[in-house]
C-alpha cells in the first residue's frame, strides 16, 4: 500500500524549530539567576516555592520547549508524515508555552492562585495544540522506524503530565477535594520519566546510530522497551490508589532505564566513527547520570525520612539538570547547525558559499560550554549538602546558559547573514 | 533473503565504513590515506546512487505511478550530496583539515537522514510494490555495479 500524499516534503520552515531552540536558553538563564537570588533556601526541599519555580523554568521553558520543536522537525523524517500546518502549530505551541512557563514559575514565587490558574491554562493549551498535531502526524506513520512508537507513548505521557499539572495547579489554590499528595507524586514521574525519558529513548534509537555510526539498537529492545516502561508507569500510577506494592513497578522502571543507558554506552563504544565530538561527550555524560539516577532511586526507599529528602533532591539534580539537560544540550549541537546548513543548501546552493556545520557550530566554544555545564552541575550537587554554595552554583548555571545561548544565537545569525547575501545577489 | 531493502541497506553500511575510515585518516593528517579513502568512498557512493537512479527509482515510479513523490526528494538529496563530495575533494586536495572535517560532519548528517528515509520508508515500499521483479532488479543493479 502506498499511502496517498506521501511526499517526503520533509523540512518544515526553519523558523518552526528555531524559535523553540532559541527561546530555551533564556529559561535556563532565568533558572540560574533564580538560584543566585534565592540561594540556600532552594536546597531545603523540592517543595520550596523557588525550587518548584526553577523546576518549571527547566521543564516547561527548556526541556519541553526544545522537545516540542525537535519533534516537529523529526516527525517527517522519522515517521514519514509531517505535522500539519507547521507554521500555525508552531505559533500555537510556542507563544502559550513561553508565557505559561514564565507564568507558572512566577506563580510559584508569588504564591498567586489567579496567576497559577492563568499560566497553567496557557501551558495546558500549548500542550493541547502540540499533542493534537503530533497525534495527527503519528497516526499517519508510514515508516518502519523503531522511534515512532516510543514517540507516540511519550506524547501520551505528556498528556498525562499536563493533565496532572493542570489539576495540581488548580487544586493548589482552589481547595477542592483532589488527592493532592498522590497526584503530586505522579506528576513528576509522568513528566520526567514518561514524557522526557521515553522521548529520549525514541530519539536515541534513531540518532545514536546516525551520529556516530554505531550498530543499531537490538530489535528486542526497540520492540519491547518503551511499551513495557509505559505499562510500568500505568502500574505505578494504579499503585497510588489501589493496594498494590509501588516499589515493584518502581524497580522495573529503574531497571528499564538502566538497560537503555548501558545499551547506549555499549553501542557508542562500538562506533565506526572513531573521532569524538561534543555531542558524543554530552550523551555519554547523560547516560552515566541516568545510570546514577537508576541506582539512587531505589536506594532512597531504604533511607530514613530526613536523609531521604536530601537524597530526593539529589536525585532530582541528577535526573533533570543532569541526565535530561545533558542529552538535550548535546542534541542541539547537531540539530541547529545541520538545519542551518540544510535550509541554506536547499535554497541557495550555487549562489553563495554556504558555511559547513562546523562553521555554524565550531568545536571550541561548544566544548567550553560543556566545561561550564559540568562545573555548574557538580557545584549544584555539592550545594544540595552544603547549601551556602547555592548562589555560586547559580552563577555557574547562568554562565552556562549564556554560553549555550550565545552559541545558538551565533549559528542563527550566520544563517541569516548568509541568506541575506544570497538574496542581495539575486536582486542585483 | 534477497530483498531489495536488504541489498541496498548493506550498501549503505559499506559506504559508512569507507566514510569513517577516511574521516579518521583526515583528522590525524594522514592525507595520502585520506585522499585514497575518499576516492573509494565517493566511487562506491556514486555507484549506489546510480543503481537507485537508473534501476530502482524508475521501476518504483512505473509500478506506483508516483513520480513527484519520494523518489524526487531522494534525487534532490543525491544532488546535494554530490555537491558536498566536490567540496570535500577540493578540501582534501588543499589538505585543509578544518574545511574537510566540517564538510564531512555535514555530509554525515545529510547522508544518514537520507539513508534513514530510504531504509525505513522507501525501500520497504519498493519491496512491496516490486515484489514480482526483485530478482531481475537486483540483477540489473549488480550488473551496473560490476560494469562501472
Ligand atoms: C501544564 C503545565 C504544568 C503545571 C501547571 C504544573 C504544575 C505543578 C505543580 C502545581 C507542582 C507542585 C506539586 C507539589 O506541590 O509538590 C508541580 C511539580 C512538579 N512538576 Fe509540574 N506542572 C506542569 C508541567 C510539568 C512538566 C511538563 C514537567 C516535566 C517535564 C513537570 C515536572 C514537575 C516536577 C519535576 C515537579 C516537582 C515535584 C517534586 O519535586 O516533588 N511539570 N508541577
Amino acid at each position: 500500500m502506498i499511502p496517498a500524499g506521501l511526499s517526503f516534503e520533509q523540512a518544515p520552515p526553519i523558523s518552526v524549530p528555531f524559535r523553540f531552540f532559541l527561546t530555551a536558553p533564556w529559561f535556563l538563564l532565568a533558572a540560574g539567576l533564580l538560584l543566585v537570588f534565592s540561594g540556600p533556601e532552594m536546597m531545603l526541599s523540592r517543595h520550596m516555592p523557588a525550587t518548584l519555580a526553577a523546576t518549571h523554568l527547566l521543564t516547561l521553558g527548556f526541556t519541553s520547549m526544545v522537545m516540542c520543536g525537535a519533534l516537529m522537525q523529526m516527525l517527517p523524517v522519522v515517521a514519514g508524515s509531517p505535522v500539519p500546518f507547521p507554521r500555525a502549530v508552531a505559533w500555537g505551541v510556542h507563544v502559550p508555552l513561553t508565557l505559561g512557563a514564565a507564568g507558572v514559575a512566577a506563580a510559584f514565587l508569588a504564591d498567586s492562585g489567579p496567576l497559577m490558574h492563568g499560566a497553567a491554562g496557557l501551558a495546558g493549551a500549548a500542550f493541547a495544540v502540540f499533542i493534537a498535531a503530533a497525534a495527527w502526524g503519528l497516526a499517519r506513520v508510514t515508516s518502519h522506524s523503531p522511534s515512532a512508537p516510543a514517540m507516540g507513548l511519550a506524547t501520551a505521557a505528556l498528556l498525562a503530565t499536563a493533565a496532572l499539572g493542570l489539576a495540581l495547579g488548580i487544586a493548589r489554590y482552589g481547595g477542592f477535594a483532589l488527592p493532592y499528595g498522590q497526584l503530586a507524586s505522579l506528576h513528576p514521574l509522568w513528566g520526567l520519566y514518561g514524557w522526557t525519558t521515553l522521548l529520549v529513548i525514541g530519539v536515541a534509537y534513531q540518532v545514536v546510530p546516525m551520529f556516530q555510526l554505531t550498530p543499531n539498537y537490538p530489535p528486542l529492545l526497540t520492540r519491547w522497551l518503551a511499551g513495557t516502561l509505559f505499562l510500568l508507569l500505568v502500574l505505578r500510577t494504579a499503585a497510588e490508589f489501589l493496594p498494590l506494592p509501588d516499589w515493584l513497578p518502581g524497580l522495573g522502571l529503574a531497571a528499564g532505564a538502566a538497560v537503555f543507558a548501558v545499551t547506549t554506552l555499549k553501542l557508542q563504544a562500538r562506533r565506526k566513527r572513531k573521532i569524538g565530538d561534543t555531542t558524543l561527550l554530552f550523551w555519554r555524560i547523560g547516560m552515566g547520570l541516568l545510570l546514577a539516577a537508576c541506582a539512587l532511586w531505589p536506594a532512597i526507599l531504604l533511607l530514613p525520612e530526613e536523609a531521604g529528602e536530601k537524597a530526593r533532591l539529589l536525585l532530582g539534580v541528577i535526573a533533570l539538570p543532569g541526565f535530561i539537560l545533558a542529552v538535550i544540550n548535546g542534541m542541539l549541537y547537531k540539530i541547529v547547525p545541520f538545519l542551518a546548513w540544510f535550509h541554506l543548501q536547499s535554497r541557495y546552493a550555487g549562489q553563495v558559499t554556504i558555511p559547513n556545520m562546523k562553521q555554524f557550530q565550531p568545536d571550541k566554544p561548544a566544548r567550553f560550554q560543556l566545561g561550564l555545564y559540568l562545573a555548574a552541575l557538580a557545584l549544584l550537587a555539592i550545594a544540595v549538602f552544603h547549601p551556602p554554595l547555592a548562589r555560586a552554583a547559580g552563577l555557574l548555571w547562568a554562565a552556562n546558559a549564556l554560553a549555550l545561548g550565545w552559541n545558538l544565537v551565533r549559528a542563527a545569525h550566520l544563517y541569516r547573514r548568509t541568506a541575506h547575501v544570497a538574496l542581495e545577489k539575486k536582486s542585483d | 533473503m534477497s530483498r531489495i531493502s536488504q541489498y541496498l541497506t548493506d550498501e549503505h553500511h559499506h559506504c559508512d565504513d569507507l566514510f569513517a575510515q577516511t574521516e579518521e585518516a583526515a583528522s590525524r593528517g594522514g592525507w595520502a590515506e585520506a585522499k585514497d579513502g575518499f576516492g573509494r568512498f565517493r566511487r562506491s557512493t556514486e555507484a549506489h546512487f546510480e543503481m537507485e537512479e537508473k534501476v530502482l527509482f524508475p521501476a518504483f515510479e512505473n509500478a506506483t505511478g508516483i513520480s513527484l513523490g519520494p523518489t524526487q526528494v531522494m534525487r534532490m538529496e543525491h544532488r546535494q550530496m554530490r555537491e558536498v563530495f566536490s567540496q570535500m575533494a577540493a578540501a582534501a586536495q588543499r589538505q585543509d583539515a578544518d574545511e574537510y572535517l566540517g564538510l564531512s560532519e555535514t555530509l554525515l548528517m545529510l547522508m544518514q537522514q537520507h539513508n534513514l528515509k530510504e531504509e525505513q520508508i522507501l525501500y520497504p515500499m519498493a519491496d512491496q510494490a516490486l515484489a514480482g521483479q526483485r530478482e531481475t532488479l537486483i540483477g540489473s543493479m549488480q550488473a551496473l555495479a560490476s560494469g562501472a
